[in-house]
């Protein structure tokens, strides 16, 4: 393993028990992250990527059937640790989260200084008045007033909600937060300034971070890589220049044909079909029932194929 | 606080009458305003919240305008105004000849028919508890279609201009049975089953996935184009605007600044307010992460007190000190089929 892998995963798997039968929400996924990377993780929804943070980050509920793989952190096996461990050493010390509408889940009752300062009071054993201080430092840090330490969160506006919610992942310099769908809920201006806000933060703070996320546009403001997820499992991992001009595999270069464009003249297209349902995915390629570009042999699970640096998971490349 | 629009009515300018000429236009909103009073526990007077101040626009039979803007500009105000759910506070809104503000009972029932209306979050628009054949036989019912047998008709016309077929699979279906995108297309069947001359679309697909949201927008373009329907869609987000309308209008603190044809408009924006927007808007490129973006400072003004001259002056990287924040920029043209309210044009 190279020095600068921060997170591997191996055959990540998270399956829930419904009434309905098992939702393989996560199925057998692999990837790298080196430090100080980003990576998005794209695909429409319900195709797990929500899961797939929860599961790297081991915030599990409780109809969980299987959960199994490895998950590799600075080259340490994590999925060994016990849950007590785990939530000592890593979560929120080594990677944080933000998760899905974060702005919303402020609690109302405490003020938003509070929330920030928390994180080093529980993790650190921090004192309140220093870990208030810190937290002061972080508000500057991600653009908000340093009095606002003292406000409730329906005192804020959307765009400065957001920018506690990644204070709060922030305060404790974790390697590595998983932003999930953060700007979808926010206006185009403050998008783009919380997207120069993380850059920023990548920038001086050395952090890597795994941007989960169904708006592709935007994604490209952060993004060094790319992971397609589709049907619970990554049918591409690129980097971003190959990704957002010549994406490799159909489902891919669907997924970007899809996108509406601002500049320039190509008209969007649609992907015909449905996703397929989790629970019973098809055998083989699941992409294969909505692939234009199907074939024969692809009624077999494809391999991942290495192409210049990149992987596909598609039988025309083999 | 709370808001009670009615009695604040008599304190500004009385109607003119004047104004109420008949343009030929479906629909005709003139010098638009809405105010909500807010008050200080229940009674106290605390000023007015300018939702929507000083709107005016027409437009015809067929024709598709965008109203762009981000959240508490008033485009939801305005949208709820032209659907008659707000009463306007001075200005008109005027419909095939018939002033909104004039209209009662049948009458209203009457416009509201001929106006449909697309939510934005469709799982919450459309009754859980109803199935697909009870929600699109409502309006009907409602609007005196009494044989079962023509509603019926109706109702599978219409699933099948939404291609929602084979019509039969899903009138039993609930809600919660269809995608996110099968659910847009239900409230849009709604909007469309009493064939209404006018639709208002409120971000109708920004929940909804990348690869839907194109089907729903080239589905919505279809029935304007099929129908000769007149479309007011409502959104923040300027990429997919080009594919379905042929005006934008951008709104910046309850006013219009700047209007014109999209493509005019896109590849060249008048006022900075504008510009800020389009540059704030990501096309995917890999290049994007490598460079910061330019956004004004600051953040959209309080509508209780909007700045004073150009309301955009406080955040402007082009502000002309000592005529922006004291005079109002009035609007002019100085590309032909493209208005803008802005003093660097004058």
């Amino acid at each position: 393993m190279a020095d600068t892998t921060l997170l591997q995963l191996d055959n990540l798997k998270l399956h829930f028990k419904t009434g309905r039968g098992t939702v393989q929400a996560v199925d057998g996924v692999n990837f790298t992250l080196n430090s100080n990377e980003a990576i998005v993780v794209v695909g429409e929804s319900g195709c797990g990527k929500s899961s797939l943070a929860k599961a790297i980050l081991r915030l599990l509920p409780r109809n969980v059937q299987e959960y199994s793989g490895k998950v590799y952190l600075h080259g340490k096996e994590l999925m060994g640790l016990s849950e007590e461990e785990f939530r000592q050493q890593i979560r929120w010390i080594k990677m944080a989260m933000v998760p899905q509408a974060a702005m919303n889940a402020l609690n109302p009752v405490l003020k938003v200084g509070e929330q920030v300062a928390e994180p080093m009071m529980v993790h650190f054993g921090v004192k309140k008045e220093e870990a208030l201080a810190q937290a002061q430092k972080m508000f500057q840090h991600v653009g908000v007033p340093a009095d606002f330490i003292n406000r409730y969160a329906f005192e804020l506006s959307g765009g400065m909600r957001q920018r506690v919610a990644l204070a709060m992942s922030l305060v404790t310099t974790p390697d590595l937060i998983i932003l999930d769908e953060p700007t979808s809920a926010l206006d185009v201006l403050t998008q783009a300034n919380i997207f120069n806000l993380l850059k920023r933060i990548k920038q001086q703070m050395a952090t890597s971070f795994i941007l989960i996320t169904h708006d592709i546009a935007t994604s490209s403001e952060l993004a060094d890589r790319a992971a397609v997820m589709y049907a619970g499992q990554i049918v591409e991992v690129s980097d971003a220049k190959t990704f957002f001009s010549q994406p490799h595999h159909p489902y891919s270069a669907k997924l970007m044909a899809s996108v509406p464009k601002l500049r320039g003249n190509a008209i969007p297209e649609f992907i015909t079909g449905q996703p397929p349902s989790l629970i019973n995915p098809p055998t083989g390629c699941r992409f294969a029932a909505r692939c234009p570009k199907r074939f024969a042999r692809c009624v077999e699970e494809p391999p991942m194929v290495q192409l210049d640096g990149n992987l596909v998971k598609c039988w025309l490349y083999v | 606080m709370t808001i009670e629009q009615d009695k604040i009515q008599d304190q500004l300018v009385a109607p003119d009458n004047n104004n109420k000429v008949s343009t030929g236009a479906l629909l005709s909103v003139q010098d638009l305003r809405v105010h909500f009073e807010l008050r200080k526990f229940g009674f106290g007077h605390a000023g007015y919240v300018r939702a929507v101040d000083g709107v005016s626009f027409e437009l015809k039979h067929g024709a598709s305008i965008a109203i762009v803007g981000e959240s508490g500009c008033g485009k939801t105000s305005l949208m709820k105004t032209i659907l008659a759910l707000y009463k306007p506070t001075a200005g008109h809104v005027i419909f095939d000849g018939k002033d909104l503000s004039t209209l009662k009972g049948a009458d209203l029932k009457a416009y509201r028919s001929e106006v449909g209306f697309v939510q934005q979050d469709p799982y919450g628009a459309l009754p859980p508890f109803m199935t697909v054949q009870r929600i699109l036989e409502e309006p009907l019912t409602i609007n005196g279609v009494k044989d079962k047998e023509e509603r019926l008709e109706r109702i599978s016309k219409v699933l099948e201009e939404v291609k929602m077929t084979p019509v039969n699979e899903f009138l039993p279906k609930f809600p919660h049975q269809l995608s996110g995108g099968q659910q847009q297309r239900i409230v849009i069947a709604r909007a469309m089953i009493l064939n209404p001359k006018l639709l208002v679309a409120d971000e109708p697909v920004s929940m909804l996935d990348a690869s839907v949201r194109v089907e729903i927008l080239k589905l919505l373009r279809g029935l304007q184009e099929k129908h000769n329907l007149a479309v007011i869609y409502v959104t923040h987000d300027l990429s997919t605007v080009r594919y379905f309308s042929e005006r934008i209008f951008v709104m910046y603190a309850g006013q219009v600044i700047e209007k014109g044809q999209v493509d005019l408009l896109v590849n060249n924006p008048l006022h900075p307010y504008t510009y800020a927007l389009l540059q704030g808007t990501s096309d995917p490129d890999a290049h994007n992460a490598t460079v910061m973006k330019e956004v004004p400072p600051g953040e959209p003004p309080s509508l209780v007190n909007p700045p004073s001259g150009c309301r955009f002056h406080p955040r402007c990287p082009k502000i002309i000190k000592g005529l922006c924040e004291v005079k109002i920029p009035p609007e002019v043209e100085p590309v032909p089929g493209q208005l803008t309210s802005c003093w660097l044009y004058e």
